[in-house]
């Protein structure tokens, strides 16, 4: 029999959890009802006049084809930034979890990425790949013979915010793997290696499935990540452009709210931007994590 | 407890029976504004100097980052009645602020307070940035600039071109001429290269060359208006630089400023269409070769080719403060546009003088003598008296269709669509979004 321990006055449990209560009503929900409400308006920006039109910022952005491609164009840019930054970590993982002699050292080194700021990563993969200025990218122009212009071909610019969003973000998943390895169970890993299992198949019949949490896990992260926080990335290296090929959802509700002032759809914009991210995790949780071992 | 009472009333009493100037201290004037690093020291230099002129008001200048920033930080500050007595806001925010019911007209402020102001002193294709429809002053400008041309002078020398008039503008022809054969004796990589497309491959070009940008004469007689970009002229000359991106005479840099002037600087374009706010920057990085200044390049069938316009912000009065206060704030513009502040602040900035008599007293002074650089974008803005188009623009959400035709130029230059079909579309997107503005405002 399990002790249960009881609390004899009722109202305890609740003024305990009340702190984490209001700090999720005030900086949470109230906030995003707020957004949800400002959908539905069209204001001025100084609140002196609003006017109730319905759906009408939801059917102007709908209506936008703009939109829709910046919609496309973001689960592009965030399966590209998840799939390389988790494939990338999961290697540098794997490779680190060796017994080296400077196993601390090396680890340390790889998680310092993390640290540096989505601005900061932008500016510096922009200083490496900048068509006129950028050292890599005169390289692969001289060497390769490509026809390298981030500034003027969406493609190309595509690629190096992915770069420059991935980048930081293997830190944050090599750190993960690192603890998902380590919870490995050597003894396992052992008796395969007595039935004669080379070691990329241990690999993936043993070590993959039981990291299979971890990468459940991060799947999930890297997406929200790539969905909100590359925002300093696109700012400081292509504002959306080369014809808005880079524009992803987060950018434009910055674009058209914060530095348009429109404030009614880009209200739209966030209410649909969560909604999105809603349902990818919703839909995440229901099929994925089926798939998910918790236990080794 | 009634007795306290009566003592508070008496105690309060008191206060308010002595008069005011016991107890006077300087009214303090609020000056949020997007001025930073060398900038944000002359505005503070400025301040200093009105402060120390006068005892009856302190001016308090706040940066509040840049100029989207300080709007916003504006707009929250009115919604939560803490607002600053002068907001500095961007050229593009002027119809957003002038239809915001939060602002005292400047020409009314003035008039109100006593200053009478001689409107026609002051250089009117900046002046005539700011007005209504019916002439009057809403905001004071504050930093204006426009763009000119910029040009590799050591080049030029090497390929035999004669250096540029600094008054007469050259053609468009012309330039191609010159841009045509640096590149084909392999002077220059590239011909030209423009910073902030809209503004100048557009909006200059449409306000020199008198082409209305948009109707009801830009948009200053009505929120109905809609753009028209997409007229033959504009259409032949965006055409003309994708024909010149071809050939290499013209080199797409990028949005942002800093691409452009880094491929000038790097001598990767001979030609190069800036503000003048970039003699400046130019002058502090450029070392390895010579470079000039010239009128932007105009077609040959112009031949009065009206002012260019202006970028850059100006300073709007908030509602909601005293009497005493406002009084305050005409003494600080005035101050502001006084010869000496204004001769000073385009000295160490590059931004213009706002009035004739400023610009006149540096014209006696030789400082254009002795700059002759400086004197190019007056000159340019100057040239002409502003018609209804070229005064300005006056458009909602411009910042959204200053993107919308960033975003279609770009397709224009990596060819995805030809110039016509990318102004089409610009326009077609542009006038959503002013039917959404007029929507707000009606």
């Amino acid at each position: 029999m399990i002790k249960r321990s009881t609390f004899k006055a009722s109202y305890l449990p609740y003024l305990l959890i009340l702190p984490q209560v209001i700090i999720t009503l005030t900086f949470f929900y109230w906030p995003a009802v707020q957004g949800l409400l400002q959908s539905f308006l069209l204001s001025d920006p100084f609140g002196r006049s609003s006017k109730f039109v319905w759906f009408y910022n939801y059917i102007e952005i709908f209506t936008d084809p703009l939109y829709l491609k910046s919609i496309l164009i973001t689960f592009t840019f965030s399966l590209a930034v998840a799939s390389v930054s988790i494939a990338f970590g999961l290697f540098i993982a794997t490779m680190a979890n060796r017994a080296l002699k400077a196993t601390a050292l090396v680890r340390t080194l790889l998680i310092w990425p993390y640290a540096v700021a989505p601005a900061i990563s932008g500016i510096l993969w922009l200083f490496l790949l900048h068509p006129s200025y950028g050292i890599v990218a005169l390289a692969i122009k001289s060497w390769f013979g490509v026809d390298w212009n981030p500034v003027l071909k969406g493609g190309d610019a595509m690629v190096m915010i992915t770069i420059a969003a991935a980048w930081k973000q293997i830190s944050y998943n090599f750190v993960f793997f690192m603890a998902g390895l380590q919870a490995v169970p050597k003894s396992l890993i052992e008796a395969a290696a007595i039935d004669g299992a080379s070691p990329l198949k241990r690999f993936w019949a043993i070590t993959f499935p039981l990291l299979s949490p971890t990468f459940f896990f991060l799947s999930v992260m890297n997406i929200i990540y790539s969905f909100f926080e590359t925002f300093g990335v696109i700012h400081t290296v292509t504002q959306g452009g080369p014809g808005g090929s880079t524009n992803i959802l987060v950018y434009k509700v910055y674009q058209d709210g914060f530095v348009g002032l429109n404030l009614g759809s880009s209200s739209a914009q966030s209410v649909v931007l969560m909604s999105l991210i809603v349902i990818i995790t919703v839909l995440q949780f229901k099929y994925v994590e089926k798939k998910v071992q918790y236990t080794g | 407890m009634k007795l306290n009472r009566l003592a508070m009333v008496v105690v309060v009493g008191i206060c308010l029976s002595f008069p005011a100037a016991v107890f006077a201290k300087p009214v303090t004037i609020n000056w949020w504004h997007a001025m930073r690093s060398a900038r944000g020291e002359v505005v503070d230099t400025m301040i200093q100097k009105f402060n120390e002129s006068q005892t009856e008001y302190v001016v308090v200048g706040t940066n509040k980052g840049d100029y989207d920033e300080v709007m916003n930080a504006g707009v929250a500050a009115f919604r939560a009645k803490k607002q600053p007595h002068l907001l500095q806001v961007f050229e593009v925010g002027t119809q957003t602020m002038m239809l915001s019911g939060a602002i005292y007209p400047v020409h009314k402020l003035m008039a109100e307070t006593g200053n009478v102001i001689d409107w026609s002193n002051y250089l009117q294709a900046v002046l005539s940035y700011y007005m209504d429809a019916d002439g009057n002053l809403m905001s004071m400008p504050f930093n204006s600039s426009t763009p000119i041309m910029y040009y590799n002078a050591s080049m030029f020398e090497k390929a035999g071109i004669a250096p540029l008039s600094k008054t007469e503008p050259i053609t468009w022809d012309q330039l191609g001429e010159i841009t045509k054969k640096l590149v084909d004796e392999g002077i220059a990589p590239y011909g030209m290269v423009s910073a902030w497309q809209s503004w100048i491959q557009v909006e200059n070009y449409s306000a020199i060359h008198n082409i209305p940008f948009a109707s009801k004469a830009n948009g200053y007689q009505g929120l109905d208006c809609e753009l028209l970009i997409n007229n033959p002229q504009v259409v032949a000359h965006i055409n003309q630089l994708k024909e010149w991106a071809t050939d290499k005479r013209f080199m797409y840099g990028g949005q942002k400023y800093q691409g452009p002037k880094s491929e000038f600087i790097a001598q990767n374009a001979a030609v190069y269409m800036d503000s003048v706010s970039g003699i400046a920057k130019l002058k502090s990085s450029v070392n390895d070769f010579k470079w000039d200044v010239a009128p932007l390049p105009v077609e040959a069938s112009m031949k009065s080719p009206q002012n260019s316009i202006i970028g850059g912000a100006s300073l709007w009065v908030l509602t909601g403060h005293t009497k005493k206060e406002y009084e305050g704030v005409a003494a600080f513009l005035k101050f502001l546009a006084s010869n000496d502040m204004q001769s000073y602040w385009h000295k160490e900035t590059g931004y213009f003088p706002i009035t004739l008599n400023a610009y006149n007293a540096l014209k006696e002074e030789g400082y254009y003598k002795e700059n002759p650089l400086q004197a190019v974008g007056i000159d340019q803005l100057n040239r002409a008296n502003p018609t209804e188009i070229s005064r300005g623009l006056r458009l909602g959400y411009f910042v959204q269709i200053r993107n919308i035709i960033n975003e279609e130029l770009e397709l224009v230059w990596n060819g995805k669509k030809t110039a016509q079909e990318a102004l089409d579309n610009a326009v077609s997107r542009s006038n959503i979004q002013l039917r959404t503005f007029e929507k707000t405002y009606n």
